[in-house]
This record gives C-alpha cells, structure tokens and sequence, in this order.
C-alpha cells in the first residue's frame, strides 16, 4: 500500500489545464496580486502625471504604458502559474543563465540614464533591468542545486550555489546597486536556511554581513552617504525622506483626497520607490495598511503553503521567491517611515516600471506554480507514522 | 553513532540461498535511507519555514504600526535647515564712561535686482541712474538683461532714496533689510573707533564686523548674542575728548604742523580718558587705505599708538628717576655737564651748542641738559637702564585694546652700548609711541606703579608692579614741576592746576639715515596736578613750526607746550578737577615750640 502511493506523480493526463489549474492555484495570492495591481494603477494615475508633465507627455502617458505592460505581466504570470515545477525550473535556469551574461555585459553596452549607476539597458521603448529577471532566475538555480545536494551521493550544490550568489553580488555591488545585492543575497541565505543551514554558520554569516557593511560604508560614498541620511536624528525636510514622511503625516489616516496630494510634485522617485508615500498622502492609512495586508497575505500564505510541500526543490525555490518577494516591498515601505536607509529599490506591482512590474509577474507566476496543490503523500504520512 | 549497513549480510546471504538479487536489497534500503533523511530535512525545514512567515507577519506589522504613527503625528512645516547659521546683525553699542552713545546700530535697506522677475529692464535701468548718479546706465541694462539671476545695487541707501526705488515700481528691484553701524559724534574719536563694515550679506541679513579700532579688537563681545546687547562702555569722556580733539585741532593749526596727536591718560587706573590723532576720519564713511605714499600720512594713521617716534628729551626724566632711585644721586647732587664730552667717540652736545657748567639734577632736568643725562645714565649702566625701561613697557607693543596698537612696536637699538644708552637717556635711538611715553608718566605721577594703558572703563585703581620708591616719584615730580615754573616749559603754567612736565623737541630721522634739521617732533609731557597727580597728558605736534617771532621756532617749548597749557585749561574743569593752591613747600616752615 504504501509503495503504491508513494511515487504516484499526480498523473492526470485527461484533466483539461485550466480546470487543474484553477483547482490547484492559490486563490488567495492570485487574489492579492491581482488587487495590488490594481492599486499600482490606481496609484499610477496620480504619481506618474508629474513626471508626464516634466518629460512633455500626455498627463495619463504613464499610466496607459503601466496598464499596457501590466497586462503583459498579468499574462507572464498566469502562462507561468499554469507551468509544472519541472518545466518552471527549465525554463527559469536558462533565463537565469541569460540575464546572468546581460549583467555581465553591463558595463560594456548598459546606460544609467544620469542616474549614477549602470543598471539598465535602453531598448527604446522601454528599458530593461537585467537584476530584476536574474533574481527570481537565480533563486530557481540555486534552489535546484542545494536540493540536488541533498541526495545521497549528490553534488555540493550549496557550495556551488553560494558561489554563484558572491559573483552576482560582486557584479551588482560594482554597478553599484546593492539593494538588489542584498536581495540576492538575502534570497540565498532565506534558502540555505531553509535547506539546513547549521546554527553555528549563521551567526558567523550575520557577522560577516556586519563586516561586509561596515566595508562598503567605508568605501563607497554612493553608499555612506545614504547611511549617513538615515542615521541623522533630523531628518532634512528637503530631502526625500523627509517629503516622504512629510507626506504620510499630511495625509494622516484617511488622505487628502484623491489628486490632492502635493508629494508626487517634488519627489523626483515617486512613483517609483516612494510610491507609498503618495498613497499615503492621497489615500491615508487605511490603504497603506491594505497594502501591507496583502503582501503579507501573499507571503505568508505562501509559506505557510510550502511548509507541507514534500520535494525539497519546489520547497527551497517557493520559500527564495516569497521571501524576496516579500523582502523587497518591506524594504521600500520600510525607507519611507525611515525604518531602514533609502534604497532604490521598487515596490512590487504597484510601483511603475515595465521591467520591474513583468519580473515581478513572472517571480509571482513562478511562486504560484510552486505553491499549487499538489498529492504531497499524507496518506503515507498517516500510514507510516508508526513505522518511526 | 552506528552504522546501517545497506547490503546487510544477513538479508544478503538468505535472498542468494533464494535465489534473487542482493541489489534489490540494496536499492530498498537505499530508498528508505533517502525518504528518512528527507523526513528529517523536511521536518527541519517545516521549523524554518514557520520562523520565517512569523518573522515576515512582525517585520510587516512593524512597518505597518510605524505608519500609523507618523501618519497620526502632527507634520511639521517643511523649513529650510542648515545653510549656514542665520546671519546675526545684532551688535551690542559702544559708550563712554558716563554712558553716552559712541556707536550704535541704525535700520537701512540693501537695494538688490533679480532680473528674471524684472518687468521693464530698460526703463529700470535709466531710472536707477537718475538716482543714484553714480550708477552707469549701461552698466546696469547689460546687467538686468544678461544671464545673472541676482545682483546687489547697493548696500546701503537713504529712505529717500528707498522711497524713489519704490516708485520706479518694477518687481525685480527688491530692498533687503540691514542693520548699519553708526557713529552719531562723527569724526569724535574716529580712530578708538575705527569703523564696521559688512561681512555675510544675505538677503534678509547682513553681517556687520569690526574693521579696526574696538570695533574690531571687541568684535566678538560685540556681536556675542550671549552679552545680551549689553554695550561696551570705553573709558573715554565725550566732552573732554571734543575739547581736546578742538584745541589739538587749533593748536595744529597755528603751529603749522601736519599732525598731532594728545593722550590723556588716568595714572591710578591707565584709563584713557582722551586719546586724539589729527588728521582724522568719519568712522561713517571710513576713506580707503592708502595705496601709494607714506602710510603715515594717512588719516587713517594713529599717531598715538601707532607713530613710533623718538621722543626727545621727554625720556630725561626716567633716567633721573632711576639714578635717584638707585640712590646713584639726588635732586641737589652737582653734577658736571661742561663739553666736551665724548661715548664711544661721539660727541655728545647740547642744544644750540649751550654750556651749562656745573648743575643740580634737578636743574639738569630744567634746563634739559644732555650730557647731564647721559653721564647719570653712564653711572646707571646700560644693563640697569634696560631692565628698568623694560619695566615701563618701552620694549613692547603696548596693551591698548585697539588693533592698531599691536602694531606700534617700539624701535630699539639694535647694540645697546654706552652711547645708546647715553642717547637714550635723552630720548635718541629708542623709538616709541605716545601711548608707551604715556604710561611711562603715570608711572612717575602715581607714585612708582605701572600702569597698562586700557580703553576700557575700570572701576577703581589697576596698579601694576613697582618700579621706583614713593619718594624716587615724588623727586621726579618735583622736578618736572620745576620745568613749567621755571625752565623750558614756562609756557605751560596753567593757574591752579600746578602742571608739571618735560618737553621734548626731536629731529625727524630722514629715511636714509641722518635727521632734518628743520623737521622736529614737538612733545610735551604733563602730568596735572604737580603735587597729586590724578592725570599724565601727552600732547605731540609733528613738524611744528612757530613763526610769529622773526625767526621759526620749533621747539616743543613754544609750540607743544601752549597747546597743552590750552588744552589743560579747558578740559581740567570738565574732568571736575577744581583750581587749588599748590602747597607751599614744608623746607621753608620753621616750626619750633612756643615754651
């Protein structure tokens, strides 16, 4: 009995994929993505006219090119989702290997826009962000590896996924871009917790962390500077942070009003990394807490999915993507209350930004394809519960 | 820790016996080891994963409660920090002793453009220069129409002139509010004062700093916001310093002399009661420093502290102080002054080549005599007479709170010989400043105590060390008495006040070396009155020369000495010092028992 159902891969070849797919999918996080993106749009329509005015464009310019690549990003997520786990790894190692060379070739053909930082290509009508497809590309890699290393007479695939992680961060810290470093090598460490990690080992990590920040502070001035903003005790009311907490005071529990908002005319990033600073302002409280409701739904949600998941891959790359997923949002909302020091980093799905929203669609695709139900063997469980 | 073995032999060798495989064996052991450790894994990883969506709900209700916060706190204006700390104008005054203004602060406007918001440049432009006529209408159209955001006009104007700027009605002619020194007594003591200019300008504010005199020597106290505005009371008395500056004025006048210069100095306390430097300024409108010619003709030039000169015979005094002191004489030991006399091989003459004989000190003082001098000074010895002009403070800078007075550094012999100390004795080779010949007097006049000279109001008497014995002191005062009653400053009696005092009359060096002979400073020493002296005036003439005789005269005698007589007449009643009569002196009073 117990060999019958053991290794019965839900084999359903008649079941139609749609069908499957809506019974198996995480209804709830579909959910919460769906309604996010439509906060992202809504928020949209008041945060990107400034910078449609600035560059001479219609005043809704922005917000047609967010629904536009919204819609792609909805679609990339759903073809994602209805992907089995074994093709989702397929396919993400090779995008992983793609953007992984595109980073690579940064330096030599990317832009930055003024910005101060190679982080883009130009590709005309949009432009590309080679860090946002690597990272869920890369947790899928790393998350095949360290599963891989966990059969008997498997490869070191931790070793070798932690290998890979340093030369990407390396790659992103000399952009510079080390929010995204972080996140990469936050999603690692997430995974390798996950997969075993010995106690000892991280607290040496969280102390090395310590010693590579101390570092980069040190070294960089891009870096030191933004550490130095955040721990002044005065918060300078002419710099970002200080309009961003300017904004969310002004607004107070329900908002100014829709369109009232004054925030998004002098902070150059807000409808990108301080977006939650103009939902604040225009909305109040209240949907800024939906908002931290929901991405605390989808990532909950989705670990708490996880934690029966049997194949230790499935489990390792969904825990990477939630984590990240959920990380990168904490980080941007936790900037505009001053909880951490600024950082570009993109709220996801409701910040604007064609690449940033698609890799956003396409991780959440990913997460979702790993989170479906599937027979994870508790027959078995309740069987062979005495055989231990 | 034991091992499972995966082919145990006991398994192995009955399934051989049957007949089957043993890697079948191998296979289902291999199996059950897998799906044991990944129990475990998965167990473990269950663990973490609960960690991590526990750590993920706080770390979000965190952000989620630190918004609440900020977005249920009060905002804060937005206010331009940093940039600078705000511009303080506020500058405390300055007042004389009894607390009458000296220099205060006065409300004006700067007048700036920003021609981006102006309206009719051109018209601007031309009504500008209608009213300021100094203003070049060119100029300014190239201004208000090139690429400059801002420019300052002026810096300060009249509300008149404010009010013209006003009807020109343009928006980008903008007026900023200043806050300008003022000195409402004019060119009264110009050079204690010194003047202010503006340091920061903004456009709400602009700095107002010291440039010289006590304006810069206290421009810290002055703009310390911690004094509260509380002002700096000089020592100098108002009316007496318009008296005296009026005499020096007349005095310098009538003996024709380019500059002057007059301190009058408190001996108990080295308060500077009144302190003159002729050519002056308007403080106000402080002229530009020279850039060509001598420095010391400008009117900016303090003569008092910074006109280091050789002041002549007025130095004999000290010398005869010391030798009395030293116990070397006294006032009526005879000393022999025939010529020739010869230091180091120079003669040392007289004046008009005069011989004098045999002369008591006290007649060596009168009749100014130099070989006197010099032969008391060679009884002295040149160590003695250095430490003992040191101890007046003839070596350094004196200490008189204005910044020109650092600059006033006493010219020294560079070998002090024999015959420097000689000329010395007598007032030649060592240069100092009236300031330093001042405090010297006082020293005489208060008894043998130094004083350092201060501007600054004392309350009560600032004594220094002692220099001589009381009595030393009073022979030197006697002897200086003698000069006005009866040797070459006969000129110098005023009624009442029982002046005493030393002329000095010294040729001017050439600047190549050697003097002029028709070029003298002219210098009367006086300390008032004679038989307690309460103060030392100084009053210098610089190329003096007297001509109602039929021939000029230069010496301080007939040109320094009646202006101070003048001076002492005038300002002795507003210093509240009352006519006496001098006490006759005890030597001639027998007094014998009547039984």
């Amino acid at each position: 009995m117990t060999e019958m159902v053991f290794g019965a891969v839900p084999v359903r070849d008649g079941e139609p994929v749609l069908p499957k797919w809506w019974r198996t999918i995480d209804k709830w996080s579909l959910s919460c993505v769906l309604i996010l993106f439509s906060i992202g749009l809504l928020l949209a329509l008041a945060a990107s006219v400034p910078l449609a005015e600035k560059n001479g464009f219609p005043p809704f310019y922005y917000v047609t090119k967010q629904a536009i690549f919204g819609a792609a990003a909805l679609i990339a997520m759903i073809v994602t989702s209805m992907m089995s786990p074994l093709l989702v790894r397929r396919l993400a190692v090779l995008g992983f290997l793609v953007a992984f060379v595109a980073l690579a070739f940064l330096p030599f053909f990317g832009t930055d826009f003024g910005k101060g930082a190679m982080r883009w290509y130009s590709l005309g009508f949009a432009s590309v962000q080679p860090s946002e497809f690597l990272k869920p590309g890369f947790v899928v890699a790393a998350a095949w590896m360290m599963a891989a290393s966990q059969d008997i007479n498997g490869p070191p695939g931790k070793l070798w996924s932690f290998a890979l992680c340093v030369s990407i961060v390396l790659m992103l810290a000399l952009q510079p871009d080390f929010g995204q470093a972080c996140l990469v090598l936050f999603g690692w460490g997430v995974m390798y917790f996950v997969a075993g990690a010995p106690m000892l080992l991280l607290v040496c990590m969280a102390g090395a962390v310590v010693f590579f920040g101390t570092i980069a502070y040190s070294n960089s001035e891009h870096f030191a500077r933004r550490i130095d903003g955040f721990l002044s005790p005065d918060v300078d009311p002419r710099t970002q942070l200080g309009y961003a907490t300017n904004a969310i005071q002004e607004g107070g529990l329900f908002g100014v009003g829709v369109g009232e908002g004054q925030v998004k005319w002098s902070l150059p990033d807000a409808h990108t990394d301080f977006i939650i600073a103009v939902a604040a302002e225009e909305y109040g409280l209240i949907l800024v807490l939906c908002i931290i409701a929901l991405y605390t739904g989808i990532v909950v949600r989705s670990l708490m999915r996880l934690l029966r998941e049997r194949d230790p891959f499935i489990r390792l790359a969904g825990t990477g993507l939630a984590c990240m997923f959920g990380v990168q949002a904490m980080i941007n909302m936790g900037v505009a209350v001053r909880l951490l020091p600024a950082k570009g980093m993109t709220l996801p799905f409701v910040s604007y930004g064609g690449s940033s929203v698609i890799a956003s669609g396409i991780a959440v695709g990913m997460l979702l394809a790993f989170t479906r139900t599937r027979p994870q063997g508790e027959i078995a469980d309740l069987l062979g519960r005495g055989r231990r | 820790m034991t091992r499972t073995p995966l082919r145990p032999l006991a398994r192995i060798l009955p399934a051989r016996a049957a007949g089957h495989s043993p890697d079948e064996i191998e296979r289902e052991n291999r199996a059950a080891r897998h799906e044991e450790m990944r129990d475990t894994s998965r167990q473990r990883a269950e663990g973490r994963l609960l960690v991590l969506g526990v750590f993920f709900f706080c770390a979000f209700m965190v952000v989620g409660f630190r918004m609440g916060m900020l977005a249920t706190s009060e905002p804060v204006e937005p206010r331009a920090s940093a940039q600078g700390a705000a511009i303080s104008a506020a500058r405390a005054d300055i007042v004389d002793r009894k607390g009458r203004l000296l220099a205060t602060n006065f409300e004006t406007h700067a007048l700036y453009a920003q021609p981006p918001h102006m309206i009719d440049p051109m018209r601007a432009a031309k009504e500008l220069a209608a009213i300021f006529p100094d203003l070049e209408e060119k100029k300014l159209v190239k201004d208000f129409t090139g690429k400059r955001k801002f420019l300052w006009i002026r810096k300060k104007i009249s509300p008149e002139q404010m009010q013209a700027v006003h009807e020109i009605g343009d928006p980008g002619l903008l007026f900023g509010p200043r806050e300008m020194r003022l000195y409402p007594n004019g060119s009264l003591a110009a050079h204690v004062m010194g003047g202010a200019s503006f340091g920061k300008e903004g456009v709400h504010a602009a700095e107002v700093i010291g440039v010289a005199g006590v304006e810069k020597h206290f421009d810290d106290y002055l703009r310390d916001p911690a004094n509260g505005q509380r002002p700096l009371k000089l020592s100098l008395d108002l009316t007496v310093q318009a008296a005296a500056e009026r005499v020096l004025y007349g005095g310098m006048k009538i003996m024709n002399a380019k500059g002057a210069t007059s301190i009058l100095m408190d001996v108990h306390t080295g308060e500077v009661v009144s302190v003159v430097s002729l050519p002056d300024f308007d403080p106000n409108n402080r002229p530009r420093p020279a850039t060509s010619g001598d420095q010391s003709d400008s009117p900016l030039f303090n003569r008092s502290v910074q006109g280091v000169y050789e002041l002549g015979s007025t130095f004999k005094i000290f010398t005869a102080a010391q030798a009395v002191d030293l116990g070397l004489v006294s006032p009526d030991t005879v000393i022999d002054t025939k010529g020739p006399m010869r230091v180091g091989g120079f003669p040392i003459g007289e004046f008009r080549n005069k011989n004098y004989g045999k002369l008591t000190v006290s007649d060596i003082i009168v009749k100014s005599s130099n070989r006197g001098t010099g032969r008391m000074a060679l009884d002295i010895g040149v160590k003695r007479q250095q430490e003992f002009l040191k101890s007046l403070g003839f070596f350094e800078a004196t200490p008189f709170e204005i910044v020109e007075a650092r600059t006033g550094k006493p010219l020294l012999p560079k070998r002090w010989t024999d015959l420097s100390a000689v000329t010395v004795s007598y007032g030649h080779g060592l240069s100092t400043s009236p300031m330093h010949l001042a405090a010297g007097y006082a020293a005489i006049a208060n008894g043998g105590y130094t004083v350092a000279p201060t501007i600054l109001k004392q309350n009560g008497p600032r004594l220094g060390k002692r220099v001589m014995s009381e009595s030393s002191a009073k022979a030197a005062r006697d002897m200086l008495r003698a000069v006005v009653t009866t040797g070459t400053a006969s000129m110098g009696e005023v009624p009442g006040y029982a002046v005493g005092g030393k002329t000095g009359t010294a040729d001017k060096p050439k600047p190549n070396g050697g003097y002029y002979e028709d070029k003298v400073i002219a210098t009367f020493a006086t300390i008032f009155p004679a038989h307690d002296p309460k103060y030392v005036l100084i009053v210098t003439l610089d190329e003096p020369v007297e001509t109602s005789g039929d021939k000029p005269r230069r010496t301080a005698g007939w040109t320094a000495v009646p202006v101070a007589a003048e001076m002492i007449g005038r300002i002795a009643p507003l210093l509240g010092l009352r006519p006496g009569v001098e006490p006759r002196s005890l030597t001639d009073i027998t007094l014998t028992s009547s039984n």
